[in-house]
């Protein structure tokens, strides 16, 4: 019976077709979507803060009004997301526990601090720009809510991507102060960007069935490589340098061959030993508990005034 | 420049829009809850614009390649005219939705006159901040009614911030000699004028929420003439913190 149901599942997913909340799933694949989407949707919740620490400090009214703009959209992605995973079976609050406890991740770009505003620019650029490539590719995903939703996101990442650049170019034209802030910021975000992707995928642990069923299109290499190349040609008409001696062209593979990436870094920072993997963890529990008396009198005036029990 | 008195009217007006939007801005990240966060981001957003609006047009007046930016990060604390009650820190969530409570009903009445002036930008400028001043307005006067009649803490906590906050109420109703000349060209608002329709929104809202009205009647004033609270210095330290520190630069 089972056996039969997975076969016309798998079926459906080779089909191309989308897999809806209601229809049959198989447990596995239904825990590796709670999984990646709210990794996904706590990664634009706790992305809020390190461009959020420049929203009061944002140097023009309209740099400002752009900022808080794309952090509102971050909520606003970090809801679809939320909504998605719920079609799963597991409520809201159940994910925030999970953040909170650290049992679910986010990425890990988040746990490098903002320094400068170049940093600002460098988060749009690359940590966004990255974050499109994987999205483009998961608009095609076998789940119809994380696809609809990645559409829908989609489109408003690449405004970010290019408020990103634009800041990178003012600041890499701009005074030879600005220059060494783009800068300083490229040498920072440039690795840990690469490292979005997730491992090679001969050592990542979830890449095998979720390509089977279809909730990854490309593999984290591939996609990978897809961000290189298209970041080193951006790189180069704004006149700044990515920090990797062995950058080269590939004439035969037609792409941009790159250093090895330090997956010790990476793995310490995934453990809980990055810059900022405290703070942005205490930060989100700090406003959800000061929230709390907000939330309970929401609560409390809805519960007194159902029904017209109060005239 | 072409007008000194239009000028520094459109400039408070700008300025009463700018810190509320910075002040606002503090709290990305930090709402008690997600839709919260967004809620609040936009009404910052709005508020940025109309300075945006009002700057850029207080810097036409001023002539001299002055820009909106060069008004907003390049002023000392003196030069802001800001209604006190803008400035005033965040607070807990209570403390901010009181005070956005009192400066949205007065928007609301202000910016409706206001739309009526005989000076078509800020005419124009004022039809638009009708629309957003409305909803603002939703928003927390909405939330004092939750929060007043929500739980015990909640109560007290709204009624703390009415308290605290209501000496910073009389300033709304205080004519300047610039509100004074304008009005009576038709430019500007009868600020005094609108005292007794913004008592009873006030009023009305309170007794829903089972709040009560402060009876000390002391008020505190001086934004309008440059005095502010020494919580202005800060805020303006932290948002003007790269045009002064790299005046060259352009972002």
């Amino acid at each position: 019976m089972e056996d039969r149901k997975e076969r016309a599942f798998q079926d459906k997913i080779d089909a191309e077709l989308k897999i809806e909340p209601k229809d049959w799933m198989p447990e596995k694949y239904r825990r590796h979507l709670i999984r990646q989407i709210s990794q996904h949707a706590h990664s634009e919740i706790i992305g809020m803060q390190p461009e959020g620490n420049w929203i009061t400090r944002a140097p023009s009214l309209r740099a400002k009004m752009v900022l808080i703009a794309k952090v509102q959209d971050e909520a606003g992605h970090g809801l679809y997301l939320y909504s998605a995973t719920e079609t799963l079976g597991i409520t809201r609050n159940e994910l925030i526990t999970q953040l909170q406890t650290g049992k679910a991740k986010y990425s890990n770009i988040f746990n490098y601090p903002t320094l400068t505003w170049a940093d600002v620019g460098a988060i749009g650029w690359l940590v966004d720009g990255a974050a499109i490539v994987n999205q483009q590719s998961l608009r095609r995903t076998s789940y119809g809510p994380y696809s609809r939703a990645m559409i829908r996101i989609c489109k408003e990442e690449s405004f970010h991507h290019r408020q990103g650049y634009e800041i990178m170019s003012k600041m890499a034209l701009g005074t030879t102060e600005q220059q060494e802030m783009a800068q300083d910021a490229l040498d920072r975000w440039w690795w840990p960007s690469l490292m979005m992707f997730g491992p090679h995928d001969s050592d990542s642990a979830h890449t095998s069935n979720a390509m089977q069923w279809k909730i990854k299109r490309e593999t984290n290499d591939d996609l990978r490589q897809v961000f290189v190349d298209r970041a080193v040609k951006q790189a180069e008409l704004i006149g700044l340098t990515i920090p990797d001696s062995e950058l080269k062209w590939n004439p035969k593979n037609k792409n941009y061959d790159f250093g090895k990436i330090d997956w010790n870094e990476f793995w310490e920072v995934v453990n809980g030993n990055g810059f900022c993997n405290k703070e942005r963890i205490n930060n989100h529990v700090k406003a959800h508990e000061e929230g709390k008396w907000v939330r309970d009198a929401a609560i409390a005036y809805t519960e007194k005034n159902k029904n017209g029990a109060r005239a | 420049m072409r007008d000194t008195i239009l000028f520094k009217y459109v400039l408070s007006l700008g300025d009463d829009a700018l810190i509320s939007a910075q002040r606002l801005a503090q709290w990305a990240y930090k709402a008690p809850f997600l839709e919260e966060d967004i809620a609040l981001s936009n009404i910052s957003l709005d508020l940025f614009g109309r300075a945006n609006f009002l700057l850029e047009y207080a810097a036409e007046l001023k002539g001299e390649n002055t820009t909106a930016d060069d008004l907003a990060f390049k002023r000392d604390e003196r030069k802001f005219t800001n209604l006190l009650m803008c400035e005033h820190p965040n607070g807990n969530f209570a403390d901010t939705i009181v005070c956005r409570f009192f400066l949205d009903a007065y928007d609301k009445l202000f910016f409706y006159t206001l739309s009526k002036s005989r000076d078509k930008q800020l005419a124009s400028i004022a039809a638009k901040a009708i629309k957003e001043t409305t909803y603002h307005y939703r928003h927390s006067s909405n939330w004092v009614i939750r929060l007043g009649d929500g739980t015990e803490g909640s109560h007290r906590k709204v009624q703390e911030a009415i308290n605290n906050l209501w000496t910073f109420t009389g300033e709304f109703f205080k004519m300047t000699q610039t509100d004074i000349v304008m009005m009576k060209k038709k430019v500007g608002v009868d600020r005094k004028a609108l005292k007794i329709e913004w008592d009873k929104t006030i009023n009305d809202v309170c007794k829903e929420a089972t709040l009560r009205i402060p009876e000390n009647s002391f008020m505190t004033t001086g934004g309008r003439e440059g005095i502010h609270t020494e919580h202005l210095g800060h805020l303006l330290s932290d948002m003007q913190y790269l045009q002064r520190a790299y005046p060259d630069a352009t972002w």
